[in-house]
């Protein structure tokens, strides 16, 4: 589509035309603002929460539990140098042998998703399959925030309009 | 033929001044949009929608992904 566009703006005379090949869905998926009516909403990234433990695979287990316990929280999330998501801590991986490295406790590829999905979407996601948090990563899977199913609830519960199709 | 362009040179670009184009639907573009886009569906792109530009600015063309 935007490729026809700008032939057409070009025969019409316009003569620095370019094209976002990457599109909208890149622009949201990087979790950047957008403008319009959905965009006060709340999503997936703006529901994440941006303050979860991470840590690396050879780190020991031990040590990521106590630095994650003692920020209050019962999950961590496994990336890479660049943030690209690993894997997931969630309390029972966290409750393992603490001398295990992370690389050998995690659940490995854990289902992810993109920061501009409605929170009534990730709600019932969340509730149909009994997880009690999932993270959300960019279209190049780094890490944005995990979403914790008890925030998802709160929030769609409070934006009715939320139930409508947002993209 | 159009320059295509990533995210990064995008905001450059519109730090610049250049304009950003939607030619999705109009309910899409109402629904959500990149910052200081405006809307001129493909099937509107013409003569006549073209005097909402400014000649003298870069245009940046986008939908919602690469189709």
């Amino acid at each position: 589509m935007a490729p026809r566009a700008a032939a057409r703006l070009e025969l019409l005379g316009f003569q620095q035309v370019h094209e976002y090949k990457p599109g909208k869905l890149d622009w949201m998926a990087s979790g950047r603002p957008t403008e319009g009516e959905n965009s006060t909403r709340p999503r997936a990234g703006t529901v994440a929460r941006k303050d979860v433990p991470v840590c690396a695979p050879a780190d020991r287990l031990a040590d990521v539990r106590d630095r994650a316990r003692g920020a209050g929280w019962d999950a961590a999330v496994v990336v890479d140098g660049e943030r690209v998501v690993l894997g997931l801590l969630r309390a029972a991986e966290l409750a393992k042998e603490g001398e295990l490295s992370i690389e050998e406790a995690m659940r490995p590829g854990p289902s992810t998703f993109r920061p501009y999905v409605p929170i009534k979407e990730m709600a019932d996601y969340l509730t149909g399959h009994k997880l009690e948090s999932s993270p959300v990563t960019t279209l190049d899977g780094k890490l944005v925030g995990l979403l914790l199913k008890a925030d998802a609830v709160r929030e769609a519960e409070g934006c009715p309009d939320c139930v409508r199709k947002m993209i | 033929m159009a320059t295509l362009i990533d995210r990064d040179q995008l905001q450059e670009l519109v730090a610049r001044g250049a304009q950003p184009v939607e030619v999705l639907p109009a309910d899409e573009y109402k629904e959500d949009h990149l910052p200081g886009a405006i809307s001129i569906p493909l099937r509107q792109v013409n003569r006549e929608s073209a005097k909402l530009l400014d000649p003298t600015r870069d245009l940046i063309v986008y939908c919602w992904d690469m189709a």
